[in-house]
């Protein structure tokens, strides 16, 4: 009650004086812009201090940061094995949280029974989502790294380990977003699908994810990109750090040792020569390269199918 | 004529069919089920090793002077310390900044404003943390930190600090906004009835009402910051081991800080040894810390749904 009077008051003044400008309402605006304006100019400094540093590298390199692999000396190091790893952690990602999360997504969206087990799937999928990234290492390494330990010259510290690691990691988010999509479609198209005498799995196959497919893609993509720029666990599951010399045949790919490009940013940011801090900045333009182009593109394909039901 | 009487068995449809669909729901139950299998994993894989850390070393250990694992000192204290003062840095920079952006963008930005910055927003969040940690080490610590505190030194618990602060900006900003955007619109209508400002409408209607998904927020927020790694691996230093500390212009170690150098570099162990088994200590410390918070806001998050 007495909030609403003083605020009837005070506007009563302030007209009474024909003092329309709301001063402290101004002052208050330009605060939120500016805290908001504060996060884009950090992005930006940070942008902009990183091209500072790292294009000279480019200017004078060209393309051999991209093609060399990595070394001990500075003026011949590249990221080619970074990323050479870093695509096939993505493959090995895409291949196995996509299905089983987009599949875990359905279950709980479209099938599962209202009741305490479905309760628990959900709750405990959101907590997973809550995880530190390094404890997923953890699990890497108890789990993976310990299953696979007699393959390849390695033991266990290759591509494919890395690559579960970090899929385990990203499959609560895949859940969650594609669990998101899915709600979204209207249940008048299940009801016609079920109408017309379609079975569930028909109605899900044929209607509710070929509508939901646009958010699916989106949250995937999204958790693609955070996978690419994931650095802890790769770390623990034991991504090499410092230079390797790559195997020649396919399968020394699979289960030799490996590297991954924001593994490569951690272990030149952490060498104390000054040539060493150009040199990151590079290999971080090109890991923001990387995943700035992968979330803009789940942005972009989001804002393009935005549809309201 | 097969005049097409509805039985019980027609309704059911062809026996294929139903077979199908019984396998199609058991496979996705068994998707369902490996969320699960998962989390029975992290908990096993980390509870078994942490007690046969605890229980290879003698306790007074745990509170030595400082966190050195290759002689044997593993000071809680440190690293707890450590993790604190990085948390609240972070959350000083995050909260503030986090909640303004977010009653902006709800209440006063247009659709339009909305509609362009908020992938900015977005793309910050999806920036590696290795970058910003790097970021931290090269650019925060000697243009800010330094400029402001002459005796800081290079690496130093503020730079991590504030580092995970802007990595956790993005986070507060938008659970909040989706909680302010949550509140009907009928409050407002009511409140601009009376006569109330924005800036009246905004403090004491919309975030009132939005309160558990704001404290959801910076709950979540300071869960995401007390796990952060990279950050802190990058620019906090200490990275052979650390004296207690709470000088935050200075070295200091984390509970992730020290897993990472666990992992890696200079405290790089192998074997059975205790130092490598802290690793799991120090994981299922964090992971207890981090699942108590999530449990947390998880309540708030819900009630704000159930409100409305």
């Amino acid at each position: 009650m007495s909030t609403a009077g003083t605020v009837a008051a005070g506007t009563v003044r302030l007209s009474l004086r024909r003092q329309r400008i709301d001063v402290a309402g101004y002052i208050f605006s330009a605060i939120l812009l500016l805290s908001l304006l504060f996060s884009l100019a950090l992005l930006a400094v940070l942008v902009v201090d990183q091209l500072a540093r790292g294009v000279p590298v480019f200017a004078e390199r060209g393309t051999s940061v991209l093609t060399s692999p990595l070394s001990s000396s500075p003026a011949r190091a590249g990221v080619i094995q970074g990323l050479i790893g870093s695509a096939l952690l993505a493959l090995i990602v895409a291949l196995t949280a996509f299905p089983i999360g987009i599949l875990t997504a359905v279950y709980i969206e479209e099938y599962a029974p209202a009741g305490r087990l479905t309760r628990f799937i959900d709750i405990n999928i959101r907590n997973l989502a809550g995880v530190p990234s390094v404890v997923y290492g953890l699990l890497g390494l108890a789990v993976f790294v310990a299953l696979l330990s007699n393959v390849g010259e390695a033991n266990g510290a290759n591509v494919i380990t890395g690559g579960l690691t970090l899929a385990v990691l990203i499959l609560p988010l895949v859940i969650i977003t594609s669990a998101e999509a899915i709600r979204a479609v209207p249940s008048t198209l299940r009801e016609a699908g079920y109408g017309i005498g379609a079975s569930r799995w028909q109605v899900v196959r044929k209607l509710v994810l070929p509508s939901a497919t646009p958010g699916i893609l989106t949250g995937t993509v999204l958790a693609l990109s955070r996978a690419l720029g994931e650095t802890a666990p790769l770390i623990l599951v034991g991504a090499v750090l410092g230079s390797f010399s790559a195997g020649r045949s396919l399968a020394d790919l699979f289960t030799g040792p490996y590297s991954a490009l924001p593994v490569i940013v951690y272990d030149w940011a952490r060498k104390p020569q000054e040539e060493f801090r150009a040199l990151t900045s590079a290999a971080i333009i090109v890991l923001l390269a990387v995943t700035v182009i992968a979330n803009g593109f789940a942005i972009l394909l989001r804002n393009r199918y935005d549809r309201r039901w | 004529m097969t005049a097409a009487t509805p039985t019980i068995r027609r309704l059911q449809g062809a026996p294929r069919r139903r077979r199908n669909e019984a396998l199609v729901q058991a496979v996705l139950l068994g998707a369902s089920a490996l969320s699960v299998v998962i989390s029975a994993g992290i908990v096993l894989s980390l509870i078994f090793e942490a007690i046969s850390f605890v229980a290879s070393i003698q306790l007074p250990q745990l509170l030595a002077d400082g966190w050195f694992p290759r002689r044997g000192m593993f000071s809680l204290p440190t690293v707890i310390a450590g993790t604190l003062i990085v948390t609240l840095i972070a959350m000083a920079v995050a909260a503030p900044v986090g909640l303004a952006s977010a009653v902006f963008l709800s209440e006063y930005a247009s659709p339009r404003v909305r509609k362009t910055v908020k992938p900015v927003l977005e793309i910050l969040a999806g920036i590696p943390s290795v970058v910003l940690g790097f970021f931290a080490l090269t650019w925060i610590s000697p243009h800010v930190v330094q400029a402001i505190f002459a005796d800081a030194k290079g690496f130093s618990l503020l730079a991590a600090g504030l580092g995970v602060g802007i990595l956790t900006i993005p986070l507060v900003a938008s659970i909040s906004e989706d909680a302010m955007r949550a509140v009907p619109q009928a409050l407002r209508e009511a409140s601009y009835g009376l006569g109330a400002r924005r800036i009246t409408t905004s403090l004491r209607v919309v975030v009132p009402a939005a309160i558990s998904g704001i404290v959801a927020a910076l709950i979540l927020a300071v869960s995401r910051a007390i796990g952060e790694t990279m950050v802190v691996a990058v620019a906090a230093g200490a990275s052979g081991g650390s004296l207690f500390t709470l000088n935050p212009v200075g070295p200091g170690q984390t509970l992730t800080g020290a897993m990472a150098s666990l992992a890696t570099g200079s405290d790089n162990v192998t074997g059975n040894s205790s130092a490598f088994l802290s690793l799991y200590f120090l994981g299922f410390l964090l992971f207890l810390m981090t699942l108590g918070l999530n449990l947390i806001g998880d309540i708030f998050v819900r009630r704000t749904r159930q409100r409305y």
